[in-house]
Parts: C-alpha cells; sequence; structure tokens
C-alpha cells in the first residue's frame, strides 16, 4: 500500500508534523465504558422511525434520553426507538450482486412492462 | 478489470459518487485517513465548547446566556455525531478520546485562543463557525456515508451559530465608543487565527492530492480560505469594523479580494502545542472526564442491576 498524504486541511494534521507533545497513555477501564446504541426517529406521526444516529448509554433508558438530548434538539422526532447495536445484523455487501440478483431478471414486477392500449387512460 | 481488483473497484465507485458505507472494502489509507480527520474533526468540536463555556456564567443578559448555552450543547452533540460516525470505522469511542487526552490526537488551534472578552463570543460565532461551516458545507458530500451524514445534521445546526455570533457583534458595534472597541479588538485577534483554521498553502505539496482523489475533501484549502476571506471582506462592511490586513483589497481581474501573508510560524507553533491555551484545554478535557469515571461506573453498576431485577420479575 502506498502512503501518500501529503497535504493537510484544517481538522487533519498528520502525526508526523504535529509535534513531540507528552504521550501520556492511559488504560481504558472497562467498568466504565457503556455500550453502543443505534437510534431510529419517528419524525412524525404517519412515518417511518428512521436510523439517527447512534450513541453510548448505560441502558436503554439512558439511551432514549441522551437520543432525545442529542438527536431531537429542534423537534426533529415524536417517538424513538434504541437498540443496542449488537443485536443488529446485516447483510454483507461482499455479496451483494448474487444475493440480490433474483430480483434483477424480473421486470415484470414492475408496471412499465406492460404495454396498455391508448384507450386506457389511468391505470 | 479483474472483478477481484478491490482498489480499482473502490476508486470506480469514487468516480461514479457512490458513496462508501462502513461494511464496504476500502483501502487501509483511506480508512486510516478518515480516522484520523473525523476523529480530529470531533476533538474539535468538544474543545471547541470550552473556550466558549468560558462565557456561559457571564454573558450579559439571559437571553445571551441562554443562547449561548444552547450552542455550547450543538457542540457537544456534534462532537456525538462525529465520534459515532469515527466508530463506524472501527475504532473504538474510548481510544480515540484517549487519543485526545494522551496529546497524541490533535483538534484545531483555534481553540488554543482565549477567549478574552464577551466580543470574543461575537467573534467565535461569525468568524470561527463561519470558516468551519464553508470546510463543513463541502464535507456533507465527502465520500464516505456516515461522516457525509454526520455533516448534514451538524451543517443544519451550525448556521444559527454563525448568525448568533454576527448578532452579537452587531449590537456591539451599534453600541458605546468602548463596546465599538472592544468589537474591533474581537476581530483583529481572531481573524488572522480564522484564516490559519484552513491550514497550509496548497502550494506547500507538490504530491497528487489523495484526499481529493478519493473525496474526501473537495475543495483545496485556498480556495475555501479564499471563499472564506471574500465573504467576510463584504460582511465587516456591515458591522462598520475594518479585517487587520493592510494587503486586504478588491482585485477586479481575480474577482476575489487579494490578502496579506499569513504567519506560518505562528500556526506550526500552536499545532506543535505552543499556543496560549493548548495545556490548559487538554487538562480540563483530562479533568472532566477523569473526575466522571465515577458516574459512568455507577451508572454501568446501575443498569445491570436494574436488568438482574426485571429478570427476576420475568421469571
Amino acid at each position: 500500500m502506498q502512503s501518500f498524504i501529503k497535504k493537510y486541511y484544517y481538522g487533519d494534521i498528520p502525526d508526523d508534523v504535529a509535534g513531540s507533545t507528552t504521550v501520556i497513555s492511559k488504560e481504558i477501564n472497562k467498568d466504565a465504558t457503556w455500550p453502543l446504541w443505534e437510534v431510529f426517529i419517528r419524525s412524525k406521526q404517519g412515518l417511518d422511525h428512521k436510523h439517527a444516529g447512534s450513541l453510548h448509554a448505560a441502558d436503554a433508558q439512558m439511551a432514549i434520553e441522551n437520543a432525545r438530548d442529542v438527536y431531537t434538539r429542534r423537534n426533529e422526532g415524536v417517538s424513538i426507538w434504541v437498540v443496542e447495536s449488537k443485536y443488529i445484523h446485516s447483510t454483507n455487501p461482499d455479496e451483494a450482486e448474487s444475493f440480490y440478483e433474483p430480483a434483477a431478471d424480473k421486470i415484470y414486477r414492475h408496471p412499465t412492462f406492460y404495454d396498455l392500449p391508448d384507450a386506457v387512460k389511468h391505470m | 478489470m479483474d472483478l477481484h481488483d478491490f482498489p480499482a473497484l473502490f476508486q470506480q465507485k469514487i468516480d461514479s459518487e457512490t458513496k462508501i458505507e462502513p461494511l464496504d472494502w476500502m483501502p487501509d489509507a483511506y480508512r486510516k485517513t478518515l480516522i484520523r480527520q473525523i476523529s480530529q474533526h470531533a476533538h474539535s468540536e468538544v474543545v471547541g465548547m470550552l473556550p466558549e463555556g468560558n462565557w456561559i456564567s457571564r454573558a450579559p443578559s439571559l437571553k445571551r446566556k441562554a443562547i449561548l448555552i444552547a450552542k455550547v450543547q450543538d457542540e457537544a452533540g456534534h462532537g456525538l455525531y462525529l465520534y459515532s460516525s469515527c466508530e463506524t470505522l472501527g475504532t473504538s469511542r474510548e481510544a480515540t478520546i484517549n487519543d485526545l487526552h494522551s496529546g497524541k490526537a490533535k483538534y484545531s488551534s483555534i481553540f488554543n485562543y482565549p477567549t478574552l472578552t464577551w466580543a470574543d463570543m461575537g467573534a467565535i460565532g461569525w468568524l470561527v463557525d463561519g470558516a468551519a461551516i464553508l470546510n463543513q458545507v463541502m464535507l456533507c458530500r465527502t465520500s464516505y456515508g456516515p461522516y457525509a451524514r454526520a455533516m448534514v445534521r451538524i451543517c443544519k445546526e451550525e448556521s444559527f451559530h454563525q448568525r448568533q455570533g454576527f448578532d452579537i457583534l452587531y449590537t456591539l458595534s451599534k453600541g458605546t465608543d468602548e463596546q465599538k472597541a472592544m468589537c474591533q479588538d474581537a476581530i483583529n485577534r481572531w481573524w488572522w487565527p480564522s484564516l490559519m483554521m484552513f491550514g497550509p498553502k496548497d502550494s506547500e505539496s507538490n504530491n497528487t492530492d489523495q484526499s481529493m482523489k478519493w473525496k474526501i475533501k473537495r475543495k483545496t484549502n485556498d480556495e475555501l480560505r479564499q471563499q472564506f476571506v471574500d465573504m467576510c471582506a463584504e460582511q465587516v462592511k456591515v458591522l462598520n469594523m475594518t479585517l487587520p490586513d493592510q494587503e486586504l483589497k478588491w482585485n477586479t481581474e481575480t474577482q476575489h479580494y487579494d490578502f496579506g501573508e499569513i504567519n506560518w510560524d505562528e500556526f506550526w507553533n500552536v499545532v506543535k502545542g505552543n499556543g496560549p491555551c493548548n495545556k490548559e484545554r487538554l487538562d480540563a478535557r483530562r479533568k472532566a472526564h477523569d473526575e466522571g469515571e465515577w458516574v459512568r461506573e455507577a451508572a454501568k453498576a446501575y443498569a445491570k442491576k436494574r436488568a438482574g431485577k426485571n429478570k427476576h420479575i420475568a421469571a
């Protein structure tokens, strides 16, 4: 792998020019870390809950309260779902092609497949 | 092209404006660059709360105080959105935060300058947030999905920050002679550090810029800086104030403002930890984190106890 980051931007100072600040390493205290939760928000009645982001919280109650403070500060939601991220299962993007392949050749599932006589105006 | 030529497929996706999502294959260097950039961005939001927090208890009115609290709370939220998107790249939150506290990770140098007067709240909103917005608007179209989505959310909230800052300065500019002087002084002190926020000049690098090729960034430092200068040079007239640059003048040929040379020695000095407030900022962060440790432990213990109790009831 080539390394090519030679130019830096606001918010992106590479390590080699960042100076020699004393690095104080610290053990991570596992007892003080909280699990990760995914947050879903219904923006108004009648709409689906939609993924908004994630946050850390000790339990579901705290996750909901933190989600309110972080993701609905400007009335973005009327309902919040949270679920611990470890319970989310997902498809594998590397297998996407074969996984979704069965849908690819069934064009008759789309209304545009059918030629209607002009006499039929709306269907 | 070989079907398994991942790097080529990756670049093809980037070129066709397909966003990269967390589980997709990506080059190690792309991942590393993003982790560094997003975490530095997140740290900047979090450390950015400190200079403003300094003035919450001394805001001149209840209205200003409420607004400043809301703004600082937004910065905390922005830090969280960014930490979350950084986590999707496979880093742990604790490790990321530890890197800030250990001095390994950087944050925007601008926050190593002190906030001496109330007018600094105005100058930060107008200039610092103004500069940040230009960068962030561009990043809304960055190639990494979670980063782009966090940016969209942030940009929606950020415009209030810039306006409230301008509003503070505008009010001062209509005030007494002392208030006017305070306004000008804040602009004088924050102008050059704000220009430095965009990073070194493009000419500092003659290599192909990988960040642009990967569409992590879509505009160069100099392009963004010029955009910023053009914007502020006009807005400062509304304030009846001046920008502290003798060389600032409209160039009819380029249709942009020309401006003076930035003091790059100062820039690198502050990056390297020798700014006026580097130590104070990190100490404040470490103290907050260390003193909050018992709260994090207690909340976890309480959650565990409550989960145990619920199990008992269910049985």
